[in-house]
C-alpha cells in the first residue's frame, strides 16, 4: 500500500493526528519560519517585522481598516491634530521572550519601545498607558520588578504612565506576561520625519552597533544557550533625537531598527520614499561577540533586532554635524554615517562588498531559522 | 562543510565519558565535544562544527598565509591603482568594528547585478 | 573573531583579485563544490570580481539540496508519527517533500525539534525514555564524525529509544560523475575544506591525476576563497593538475584519522540517490549491520513512498551546475524563499537561495516593498498609519 501524501494518514488508512492539537512548545524556543503561509493563516513569520509581516497589513488588516484609517505612508507612530497641536500617537505589544534577559526586561523594553516611536516622529514622550494580559501563576515579585522597571525607564525620559489595565489569563493562554504600551508626544516644532522624505543624495546615519539585543535574547533562549558578554541594548532615545533635531531640524527620515534589523528598516524607507540606497559594508558597526553569535548560528545581523539604536537619513551637508552631535551623548557615541541615498534602483537597499562587488541588502522574509548545515 | 568555525579552548572536561570543552568563539562560549582532537589542550584554536571539534587549527600556518598575503601586495599596488579611484586605499576599521573616521567612500560605477527575470511577465 | 577577520581584510582582498587578474590570461571554468563557498562566493560578489572569461560553477555542494526526496518524505512520515520526537538540523525544516514539509508538519502539532548537534539529540532520547527520537543525519563527510558518535554512545550506553535517519553523501564520487558527465565543462575544483580537514585529501589525488583536473583545498572566507582560485589558475595556466592545499590552517593530507576511525566503525559506503542528479554509486553512508536497531528507516515501516517532485524545478542542472537560477523560468517568481519549490531555495547554502538573497537577476521585477498600503480616504491635514514595530 502506498502512503498518501499526508504524512498525518498512516498507510494502512489509520489516522496518525496527534493527540496535541496545539502547537508543541518544545525546549529549542527557536521561532519557525514557515515559508509557506499555510491555506489563509496567520503563521509565526507574520510577526517577525519582515516581508511577511508587510504581508499581513498590505492584504488583511489595511484593507479590513479601510474606512477607519487615514492611509497614507507608514510611520513609527502617527501624527494627530489635535486642536492646531500635531501629536504623535503610538502603541506596541511586546511578546518577548524570556521577559527577563541580560540588560532589561519586557517592562523597561516596552515603555523604551513606545518612548522611541514617538521620537522616531519627532516628538518627546508625555504620557504612556501600560497594559498587562499576565498568565496564571506569574510570581508576584516578577510582576512588581517588571513594574518598577518600566516605572524607571518612563521617569528617566521624562514620561509619565498615567494609565493602564490589568487581565489575568489561565495558563497556557499567554506565555507569562505580554505586555501593551501606547504613548501620546507633542511633535517639536518645525520639524516633520517621516518614512517617505528620504531623498537623493541624503546621508545614512547608524547611531552605533546592531545586533545587541537579537543575541541577548538568543542566548537565554532555551535550547541555544551560549554565554556571551551581550546585553540588550534597550534605551530610550528621544534626548538623542531631541539633540538631532536641534542641529537640524530638517531631519528627513528617523527609524528605529528593531524586529527585521537594519535592512527592514532601510529597506522599508527606501520603499516608502522611492529611492535607493547604498550601504558600506566596513562602515557597519558589529560587535565581535555578535558576529560569532551570527556565525554560529548562521543569522545574518542585519536581519537581527535592535532596540536602543536609530537610523537617521539627514541632507548631505548637515551629516558631519548631525554626527558630531550624537557622538557627545552617550546613546550615540559610536555614531557613524553608513551610507548613502541614491537615484538608482528605487525601492532597493545595495551594500558595497569587501570585495568591492555590490549586492543586494535582502530584507527578511519570515522568522531568522539558524542555519545549522 | 558548513559552519564550521574556529573557537578557542577554554576549558575541559569529561561528560559521561566523553572529553567536551568550553570553546570561546570572540565572545561568544557554547560547548563542543573533542573526542577527535585528543590532543588538544586549553588554549588551542579548533574548528567546531556541528557541535564537534573537527580540527585543530595550526597557528604557524595560519600566520604565514597571512604573510604571503601582505606581501604580495607591494608588487601590485600600481595595478591596484588603475582599478579604480580609492582601490588602493584601504577601508580602515578598528578592533570594534567601528569604522575610523573618513573610512566611508562610495566608488563610482559597478552597479548591482540585476536584469531582466527569466519568466517574469513582461 | 581570530582566524575568521584576518581572512575578511579588504586591502588583501583587493591584493588576490589584483593577482588573479595579473596571472589570467585565458577564459577558465572552475567549480567549488561546498555550500558554504557558494554563500560566500555569491554574498561576497567574489564571482564578480573575476576577470572576464573566469566562470565559476557552483557545485552540489549544499546536503540539505541533494537529500534524496525519498528521505525527506520517509522524515514526514516517521515525524508525524505521535510516539516520534523528531530531530534535525535547522535546514532540514524547510525542504519541501512531496507534499509537505517538517515545519508545515511542526505547525500542525507534530513533535519536530531543531538541534544544534545530534549529541543533543541523544540529550532528549535520555530525558524521553517512554517516546522513540529518531535523528535526520543528514550531511557530507564534515558531519559524519558527529552522526557517528552519536550512534556509537547510543549503543555504548544503552538508548535503546534513539534512532538515526541517515542520508550522507561523499564529495568525491559526486566529482568523478560530473567529470564523467559528457557536458563537463569544469577544469578545476576548490575541494571543500571541512570535508578534507575530516577526510585529508588522498582520496583526490588519483581524481586530479586521471582527469588532469587541479583540485585545490580551500577555506570559507573571502580571502581563503580568492587564493584558491589564485592557485587553481596558476595550475591551469602552468599546464598542472595537482592537489594543493589552500586552507593549510585547517586541513592536513591524512585529515583526522580518529574521525575516520569512527565514521567507519558506524557507517560503510553504499548507492546514495542525489536529489535532482540521480544515483551514484558508492556515493554514500549507511549504517553498518552491527547499528541496525539504531536504524530509522528499519525501525519504522512508513510503507511506500511515492515522490513527486515539483515540475518546474530544475534543481539537478542547477546542482551540477549546469543551469543558473537566473535560467530558471520559476526562480523570482513562483520559487523563492518564502515558498521554495525545491530544495535549493530553501537552505541558505543552495544556489539558488544565495542568489535570491544577493538579489541576482531580480532586478526590477523583484518588487520593493508595499508602499502606501492602506487606501486613501479622506485627506488629512497629518496623516499617517502605525507601522509595525
Amino acid at each position: 500500500m502506498s502512503v498518501e501524501h499526508d504524512p498525518f494518514v498512516a498507510h494502512d488508512g489509520s489516522s496518525r493526528v496527534t493527540e496535541q492539537a496545539a502547537l508543541t512548545i518544545d525546549p529549542v524556543g527557536v521561532a519557525c519560519p514557515a515559508p509557506i503561509a499555510e491555506g489563509g493563516r496567520v503563521i509565526l513569520g507574520h510577526g517577525s517585522g519582515g516581508l511577511l509581516s508587510n504581508a499581513l497589513l498590505r492584504d488583511v488588516i489595511g484593507p479590513a481598516l479601510a474606512a477607519a484609517s487615514p492611509g497614507g505612508p507608514l510611520n513609527d507612530a502617527a501624527v494627530v491634530d489635535v486642536a492646531g497641536t500635531r501629536v504623535a500617537f503610538t502603541t506596541d505589544s511586546f511578546v518577548v521572550s524570556p521577559i527577563r534577559f541580560p540588560g532589561g526586561d519586557i517592562g523597561e523594553l516596552a515603555v523604551n519601545g513606545t518612548i522611541n516611536d514617538l521620537a522616531m516622529m519627532g516628538a518627546q514622550p508625555l504620557a504612556i498607558s501600560l497594559a498587562y494580559i499576565i498568565e496564571e501563576g506569574l510570581p508576584l515579585e516578577e510582576l512588581a520588578a517588571i513594574t518598577a522597571s518600566a516605572a524607571r525607564a518612563a521617569s528617566r525620559a521624562g514620561a509619565r504612565i498615567v494609565t493602564g489595565d490589568t487581565k489575568v489569563v489561565g495558563r497556557g493562554a499567554a506565555d507569562r506576561l505580554f505586555v501593551n504600551t501606547a504613548g501620546i508626544g507633542v511633535v517639536l516644532d518645525g520639524v516633520a520625519p517621516a518614512a517617505d522624505r528620504a531623498r537623493p543624495g541624503d546621508a545614512i546615519i547608524l547611531s552605533g552597533p546592531i545586533g545587541l539585543h537579537g543575541v541577548a535574547i538568543m542566548s537565554v533562549r532555551e535550547g541555544l544557550e551560549f554565554e556571551v558578554e551581550i546585553a540588550s541594548d534597550t534605551q530610550a532615545l528621544n534626548g538623542l533625537v531631541a539633540a538631532m533635531l536641534a542641529v537640524e531640524p530638517g531631519i528627513r527620515v528617523l527609524r528605529d531598527p528593531t524586529r527585521g534589523g537594519l535592512s527592514s528598516a532601510l529597506n522599508e524607507i527606501a520603499a516608502t520614499s522611492g529611492v535607493g540606497m547604498i550601504l558600506d559594508e566596513p562602515a557597519i558597526p558589529i560587535p565581535g561577540p555578535v558576529r560569532a553569535a551570527c556565525e554560529m548560528l548562521g543569522l545574518d545581523p542585519f536581519h537581527v533586532a535592535n532596540e536602543g539604536k536609530l537610523v537617521a537619513i539627514v541632507p548631505a551637508g548637515s551629516a558631519a554635524a548631525v554626527v558630531a552631535a550624537m557622538r557627545d551623548l552617550p546613546e550615540g557615541e559610536a555614531a557613524v554615517r553608513i551610507g548613502e541615498v541614491v537615484a538608482d534602483h528605487p525601492g532597493m537597499v545595495t551594500i558595497r562588498t569587501i570585495v568591492g562587488s555590490e549586492r543586494i541588502v535582502d530584507m527578511l522574509v519570515g522568522e531568522q531559522l539558524p542555519r545549522i548545515c | 562543510m558548513c559552519l564550521g568555525i574556529p573557537g578557542r579552548v577554554i576549558e575541559i572536561r569529561d561528560d559521561a565519558g566523553l572529553p567536551m570543552g568550553k570553546v570561546d568563539f570572540g565572545g561568544v562560549r557554547k560547548d563542543a565535544c573533542l573526542a577527535y582532537i585528543p590532543e588538544v589542550q586549553i588554549g588551542d584554536y579548533v574548528i567546531i562544527h556541528v557541535g564537534f571539534a573537527i580540527s585543530r587549527v595550526d597557528e604557524e600556518e595560519a600566520l604565514k598565509t597571512l604573510e604571503i598575503l601582505a606581501t604580495m601586495g607591494d608588487m601590485v599596488r600600481a595595478e591596484l591603482a588603475t582599478m579604480g579611484p580609492g582601490m588602493d586605499e584601504p577601508a580602515v576599521v578598528s578592533d570594534d568594528g567601528t569604522p575610523v573616521e573618513g573610512a566611508f567612500a562610495v566608488s563610482p560605477g559597478a552597479a548591482p547585478t540585476s536584469g531582466p527575470a527569466p519568466g517574469a511577465p513582461a | 573573531m581570530k582566524y575568521l577577520d584576518e581572512y575578511r581584510d579588504p586591502v588583501l582582498a583587493k591584493k588576490l583579485i589584483a593577482e588573479i587578474h595579473r596571472v589570467t590570461t585565458r577564459p577558465w571554468t572552475l567549480m567549488e563544490v561546498c555550500g558554504g563557498q557558494t554563500h560566500t562566493i555569491v554574498k561576497q560578489g567574489i564571482d564578480e570580481a573575476l576577470p572576464e572569461g573566469v566562470r565559476m560553477i557552483h557545485g552540489p555542494g549544499c546536503p540539505v539540496c541533494v537529500t534524496p526526496l525519498e528521505q525527506v518524505d520517509k522524515a514526514l512520515a516517521i515525524a508525524a508519527r505521535p510516539d516520534v520526537i523528531f530531530t534535525s538540523y535547522g535546514d532540514m525544516l524547510r525542504v519541501p517533500g512531496s507534499s509537505t514539509d517538517l515545519l508545515a508538519l511542526k505547525a500542525r502539532g507534530a513533535d519536530v525539534r531543531i538541534v544544534y548537534s545530534p549529541l543533543d539529540a541523544l540529550k532528549i532520547a535520555i530525558a524521553n525514555p517512554d517516546r522513540q527520537i529518531v535523528f535526520f543525519a543528514v550531511g557530507f563527510e564534515t558531519t559524519a564524525p558527529a552522526n557517528a558518535m552519536a550512534v556509537a554512545e547510543a549503543a555504548r550506553r544503552g538508548i535503546d529509544n534513539f534512532s538515526v535517519l541517515v542520508s550522507h553523501v561523499l564529495v568525491p564520487p559526486a566529482m568523478t560523475a560530473l567529470l564523467d558527465s559528457p557536458n563537463n565543462r569544469v577544469q578545476a575544483f576548490l575541494a571543500a575544506g571541512h570535508v578534507c580537514a575530516v577526510m585529508g585529501w588522498t582520496e583526490y589525488e588519483p581524481i586530479a591525476a586521471k582527469y588532469r583536473v587541479p583540485i585545490v583545498v580551500t577555506g570559507f572566507e573571502p580571502l581563503d576563497l580568492l587564493e584558491g582560485i589564485l592557485m587553481a589558475i596558476r595550475q591551469l595556466e602552468d599546464g598542472r593538475a595537482e592537489v594543493e592545499n589552500q586552507y593549510v590552517r585547517a586541513v592536513k593530507r591524512e585529515g583526522v584519522p580518529l574521525a575516520q576511525r569512527q565514521i567507519f566503525e558506524v557507517f560503510e559506503v553504499g548507492e546514495r540517490k542525489w536529489r535532482g542528479v540521480g544515483a551514484i554509486p558508492e556515493s554514500g553512508y549507511r549504517l553498518r549491520e552491527a547499528y541496525a536497531r539504531f536504524d530509522a528507516e528499519l525501525k519504522f515501516d512508513v510503507g511506500e513512498i511515492r515522490t513527486n517532485e515539483h515540475p518546474s524545478c530544475i534543481a539537478g542542472a542547477i546542482l551540477t551546475g549546469e543551469k543558473l537560477p537566473l535560467d530558471c523560468t520559476a526562480y523570482g517568481t513562483l520559487c523563492t524563499p518564502q515558498k521554495p519549490l525545491g530544495a535549493p531555495m530553501v537552505s541558505s547554502e543552495g544556489t539558488c537561495a544565495a542568489f535570491f538573497s544577493a538579489g541576482r537577476g531580480l532586478g526590477g521585477a523583484r518588487s520593493p516593498l508595499p508602499v502606501v498600503p492602506f487606501p486613501q480616504v479622506a485627506p488629512s491635514s497629518a496623516g499617517g498609519a502605525k507601522a509595525p514595530r
